[in-house]
């Protein structure tokens, strides 16, 4: 009943904001708005019982994706209040899109056995953070895909350091006035 | 009584027994617990602050040869209270031009962020957090705090606010990588995310495995308050006071208890992690016990972050950036690295035996770094601008005539 109570609870307040997020022509409102879904998604997984997905998804999302779009927010002139046309003429097809998406999921989601089962009978392992850790690195397991995106992050870490440094060449860490011209 | 400092949940059984004898549901009962607890944990940090603005700006003031509060009560212990009441009735200014929603909740979210950690502390044997996760969820913790920091900048529609706030991001988002790197470490050698599991593991306290780590760990947390020498957030001389400019009365109050309760939240943190928690003679056998030694220590650590604020000026902005990034970083991802492939080769051996081994590394490392940073600033002195000059120069007065 509590339990039943909470989600409905976050789940009307993702709602909410996710309306505000999408309509909000205010652009920081518009990013609260979506920290407030990511963290009623981290409630979600709380009532799951998934408690390594929820802190991850706050870490994650809110302590870093969140945390990236208000750094590129602030450094444009523009925090916002931006008044243009909200449609575009593409919005019948985006109402589709969406609705084909919905659609698709909820079939999906109504062929599966587990749903609207409660938590208790699906049979979760207790040690589920330990067997997705192993996962991720075991050979038999995902450690490949991980490799991969890893050396595809730093080359795009080592490739944004390139871009910003913009080929200067400084000598030394101090830079001197021959440095800057 | 006794059974009490036994076993303190006979409390909680106790409260239950009171709740059920009333008639009501066991449901509710439950409820009604979950939330006297959250309650309690909330409110008692709460109140220790006022104690704690007490200690803090006696001890400071002695820093500075002054004597600090002494007016009102018995060494002036009641001076945060008049405060309190100073501040409650303060006139609440929101500016022109500001995000109401935002502004208003800037300041809860910035104490909640501190509240939060909480519920992850073991304070005893059995009593307090025993998250599976607790590691990341202190860390998800941090990420509320910085986001309330950046709500309270932003709304107060002022340019001073919005720098603060900028700062803050680039600071927090800085130091959030070494301190994620070196929290691996306890993580790595207790083989749990659990607070409780960590405390439990330290038959030898973590400092002595790893005091590299530690002082990293400490330094961090400092940065992550925002206290002095990391206080650009709020630098006085620069930006007046950062993202808090436009804040006064309770609102301003709460972030000011925030940042003495993340203080002194470190602190606990710090012994939790390396100072062995709540362990202590007797703790196992009367975990009320373990709720002084953890306090007492962390209380420790708390004075250390207090003689650093009396202590140092504020590092520049470029320079802070750069002792992240160049220092911090590299340097705890090299410990992480070396201290993983040492504990395979000596996880077997006891725990002595097991420490002494991370300490010589430790103690190797450090003095590599030591060296490195040596070298580096041999190879690239320091360009003179200017010679120095002497801010007042001691001119002879000519003799008075009478």
């Amino acid at each position: 009943m509590v339990v039943a109570f909470i989600f409905v609870l976050s789940a009307l307040l993702m709602l909410a904001s996710a309306l505000v997020a999408v309509t909000s022509r205010n652009l920081v409102r518009a990013v609260m708005a979506l920290v407030l879904v990511l963290f009623g998604n981290a409630v979600l997984f709380i009532l799951l019982e998934a408690y390594f997905l929820a802190v991850a998804q706050v870490i994650i999302y809110i302590g870093a994706i969140a945390i990236l779009i208000i750094f590129a927010l602030m450094l444009t002139r523009h925090t916002g209040q931006e008044w243009g046309p909200a449609w575009n003429r593409a919005w019948p097809w985006a109402v589709l899109m969406a609705a084909g998406l919905a659609g698709g999921l909820l079939l999906v989601m109504r062929a599966w056995p587990m749903a609207g089962r409660m938590v208790e009978e699906a049979q979760v392992p207790a040690d589920y953070t330990r067997q997705l850790g192993v996962a991720l690195v075991s050979p038999q397991g995902f450690v490949v895909p991980f490799e991969v995106a890893s050396v595809l992050l730093l080359a795009a870490l080592i490739g944004a350091i390139y871009v910003a440094w913009g080929g200067r060449k400084v000598k030394g860490p101090y830079p001197t006035r021959s440095d800057e011209e | 009584m006794m059974e009490f400092l036994r076993n303190p949940a006979v409390l909680v059984e106790a409260l239950r027994a009171l709740f059920l004898g009333w008639g009501l549901s066991p449901m509710l009962t439950n409820l009604l617990l979950y939330i006297l607890g959250g309650f309690a944990l909330a409110t008692g940090p709460m109140l220790w602050v006022i104690f704690l603005i007490w200690f803090e700006r006696k001890v400071v003031g002695r820093f500075q040869d002054r004597l600090g509060p002494n007016r009102v009560g018995p060494y002036g212990l009641l001076q945060p209270i008049a405060d309190v009441l100073k501040l409650i009735t303060k006139e609440d200014i929101i500016p022109a031009g500001a995000d109401k929603l935002m502004y208003w909740a800037a300041p809860i979210l910035s104490v909640a962020g501190v509240l939060l950690l909480w519920p992850a502390i073991p304070l005893g044997l059995g009593i307090g957090g025993d998250l599976s996760v607790g590691v990341l969820f202190l860390i998800a913790a941090g990420a509320i705090s910085t986001m309330a920091i950046f709500m309270a900048g932003w709304s107060s529609n002022n340019k001073y606010a919005l720098l603060g706030a900028l700062r803050t991001v680039a600071q927090l988002v800085s130091y959030e990588v070494p301190a994620v790197l070196v929290l691996l470490i306890p993580v790595m050698l207790s083989g749990s995310m659990s607070l409780q599991d960590i405390v439990k593991a330290q038959n030898v306290w973590y400092i002595v495995y790893a005091p590299l780590a530690a002082l990293i760990f400490f330094i961090v947390s400092v940065a992550e308050v925002g206290r002095t020498p990391f206080d650009l957030l709020e630098a006085e001389s620069e930006i007046i006071a950062g993202f808090h400019i436009e804040y006064s009365g309770m609102k301003f109050a709460m972030f000011f208890a925030g940042e003495f309760l993340h203080a002194f939240t470190i602190g606990i943190l710090t012994a939790v992690f390396y100072l062995g928690g709540w362990r202590g003679p007797g703790a196992e056998t009367f975990p009320v016990l373990g709720i002084l030694y953890l306090w007492l220590k962390g209380f420790l650590v708390y004075f250390v972050v207090v003689w650093l604020r009396a202590t140092f000026p504020r590092i520049r902005i470029d320079h802070m950036l750069n002792f992240s990034w160049k220092f911090l970083t590299p340097l705890a991802l090299a410990l992480v690295t070396v201290m993983a492939v040492v504990d395979k080769f000596v996880v077997g051996l006891g725990d002595w035996p097991r420490a002494l081994a991370h300490l010589v590394v430790n103690l190797v490392l450090a003095f590599v770094t030591l060296h490195l940073v040596r070298a580096w600033a041999r190879r690239y002195p320091r360009p003179k601008v200017a010679e120095p000059r002497p801010v007042a120069r001691p001119e002879p007065q000519p003799a008075s005539g009478d």
